[in-house]
């Protein structure tokens, strides 16, 4: 154990003197995300967009004349792990800032330790809690569920649904977006006739449709973000419910879609334009990002873009920005990011202010459908 | 609620009850010859379907999935000659832990081979959406397909272990295996043996839930703890009942979503297990034999 402390030290040393050659301290940033277990469609193409980011940055010499460095920790989507990652990187690899992490719940266990340490937090989570109220430490860049909710009422409203059914998974994504679900239906003359929650790693579901059935429901609505998002609508199909089903932004990754087949035909989302780049209009803000983006990760993973890997992109996209403009200071940075205007990124343009930290505005999103296997604009 | 919802439930019931039962099958046949529980039975699950997907690219279905189950077995071979083979005399507690340090390594293995996406092999009749209906009430032809390969896999093994000489030898093995060497058993071939048959089983149970439940790298302990909790409910030993505690739980879970919040189905059936184990330890079909076996 000695001898191993000791190799350790020497090599970080030996690292310090080789940064030191080069002239100035690298830029140490942390990254907390579910690169494995049942989060793992949002963490692993975040961590690769990032690796793939900092070799980029680094080609480029790097941010300022320093050498970036990624200091990444896979949390498997658990927020004790979360937790003691967070403050290993706060303490022991002193980062400058830290991304992530990927999932809601974690990112809530995370944020208090983040701002006690008064490091910032760019978190890749959906849930309105995260930056509602606002810490001053803590960002994030993943669209808020609220705004979700919100978009598929109004096409809910258009399509005349009046009475639906919820799932919703006992995660903090599932049970964020449930409270907003909760909280703005009355508003939009929407009545939730059952709602249901079920097991993260569950592998079927037709006990819980069986149930929406019962109830009559106009439509389904699922929030989630693990492959039962795929199985729900497969169960559905399979026990004859045949009425209209959403989903939240959780479904934003291609893969869901090809899980569940022929099932996933017609399932309605919203979800920001990274994942429908092609079919953009020349004229839209995001477009040149969000093709550069797709063409890169797609070219390097020889894998679809999802609206994830996009978050990773854009935290670091701000973080670099923001260094650029303010130093190396962290509060300078902090308060950078908190004004920053008119960041183009792939989720949306973010206006950051100091009440709001997450800077997205509801236009960020997009309904989306599956058609023949493949995401196309829906419309409002 | 109507008849056609309560069947409907029904249905439901025997999906969960399918799935927990084709994989808890398989915990009984290294019991039957080792008296020990493979933690690792998950993992074999997890493989067999992992690499008929992947097999699948390459050749039909039929050939996919029978590859993935000699592929399976031979890793089976493969952990029983490396880690179990050598122990002399190994005790419950140490074979327990090395087949949870099996199960992880195999898992993290298989992140590294396949990555951590979900993937799934086709629906065997039909596709995601099609149900045979049955008087109002639909069912996957996929479960069906599970049911049958389930009680396939049941009336082999029953045949296997009261009819042939190597079945008899195995629980001979299980039962005392000094007395059985001396009586010129072959023990540690048939160990060997048990974990080949154990994660053939496994493997086809694999690939045939995976339409149903998907596969990634990380499903095999999932599916392994219900399969578990249903061996035990059932009996250790005893396929057959393995097969009908997996229908009672699954049955029982489905009902439960009916009158409670779905949220407490898994808590259902743990209640279920802990209930059963107080007033019958050895499984509600289990002999007290099977259960002193059990804490040896």
């Amino acid at each position: 154990m000695n001898r191993f402390m000791l190799s350790a030290a020497a090599l970080a040393l030996a690292a310090s003197s080789q940064a030191g050659a080069q002239g100035k301290e690298p830029l140490r940033i942390g990254a907390l995300l579910a690169v494995t277990g049942p989060a793992s469609f949002l963490g692993a193409p975040e961590a690769r967009t990032l690796e793939m980011l900092v070799e980029d940055l680094n080609a480029k010499g790097g941010v300022d004349g320093r050498r970036v460095e990624l200091v990444l920790k896979d949390t498997g989507g658990n927020p004790e792990k979360a937790i003691s990652f967070a403050k290993q990187l706060i303490e022991e690899d002193r980062v400058f800032a830290i991304i992530g992490p990927a999932t809601s719940g974690e990112t809530i266990a995370v944020k208090p330790i983040a701002e006690e340490a008064k490091t910032i937090l760019l978190s890749c989570a959906a849930a309105e809690v995260i930056v509602n109220p606002v810490l001053p430490h803590v960002f994030k860049v993943a669209p808020k569920d609220s705004h979700a909710a919100e978009m598929i009422f109004r096409r809910m409203q258009k399509m005349g649904v009046k009475r639906i059914g919820m799932l919703s998974s006992n995660t903090g994504f599932g049970k964020a977006g449930k409270e907003q679900v909760e909280k703005l239906a009355p508003a939009h003359g929407i009545e939730i006739a059952v709602s249901e929650v079920y097991d993260k790693a569950a592998t079927d579901l037709t006990a819980e449709v069986t149930k929406l059935k019962a109830a009559s429901v106009q439509a389904i609505l699922n929030w989630s973000i693990e492959p039962a998002q795929a199985i729900v609508i497969k169960n559905a199909r399979q026990i004859g419910l045949a009425v209209p089903i959403f989903q939240s932004h959780g479904f934003a990754n291609i893969q869901y879609a090809k899980a569940a087949g022929a099932a996933a035909e017609g399932v309605m989302f919203p979800a920001s334009r990274v994942v429908v780049a092609d079919a953009l209009a020349a004229t839209d803000r995001q477009k040149p990002v969000v093709t550069a983006y797709k063409k890169a990760y797609e070219a390097r993973y020889k894998e679809d873009v999802s609206t994830f890997g996009g978050h990773a992109w854009d935290a670091l996209g701000i973080l670099v920005r923001a260094v650029k403009e303010a130093g190396l200071e962290r509060e300078k940075v902090r308060s950078a990011i908190e004004n920053m205007k008119g960041f183009v990124g792939t989720a949306g343009v973010f206006d950051f202010t100091p009440a709001d930290h997450n800077g997205l505005a509801i236009d960020a999103f997009e309904m989306l459908t599956v058609r023949d296997g493949k995401f196309v604009v829906l419309g409002p | 609620m109507s008849t056609e919802l309560v069947l409907q439930y029904l249905v439901a019931g025997l999906t969960y009850g399918t799935i927990y039962a084709v994989v808890g099958v398989g915990f009984n046949i290294i019991y039957n010859a080792t008296g020990i529980i493979n933690f690792a039975q998950g993992e074999f699950v997890m493989l067999g379907g992992m690499t008929a997907v992947t097999l699948h690219g390459l050749v039909p279905l039929p050939l996919a999935i029978a590859g993935a189950v000699l592929v399976t077995m031979a890793v089976g071979a493969l952990i029983e000659v490396t880690f179990i083979r050598w122990l002399q005399r190994p005790s419950v507690l140490r074979m327990v832990i090395i087949t949870i340090g099996i199960s992880i390594m195999i898992r993290e293995g298989a992140l590294v081979l396949w990555g951590e996406s979900v993937r799934a092999l086709p629906y065997f009749t039909g596709n995601e959406v099609s149900s045979l209906s049955l008087g109002g009430v639909h069912v996957s032809p996929q479960v069906l397909w599970s049911l049958a390969v389930c009680l396939v896999i049941v009336a082999f093994l029953r045949a296997f272990f009261q009819h042939t000489a190597v079945g008899r030898q195995m629980r001979a093995c299980a039962a005392n295996r000094d007395a059985a060497a001396l009586c010129g058993v072959p023990t540690r071939n048939l160990v060997t043996l048990s974990f080949v048959l154990s994660a053939g089983i496994g493997a086809l149970a694999g690939c045939v839930v995976s339409p149903i439940t998907y596969t990634s790298y990380g499903i095999g302990a999932g599916l392994a703890i219900k399969g578990f909790t249903v061996a035990i409910l059932g009996g250790l030993g005893n396929s057959t009942a393995a097969v009908a505690a997996g229908f009672i739980v699954g049955v029982l879970e489905s009902l439960s979503v009916s009158l409670l919040p779905a949220a407490y189905k898994d808590a259902i059936s743990v209640t279920i297990l802990l209930a059963i184990l107080f007033v019958r330890p050895s499984g509600i079909f289990g002999s007290a034999e099977v259960a002193r076996l059990e804490a040896r």
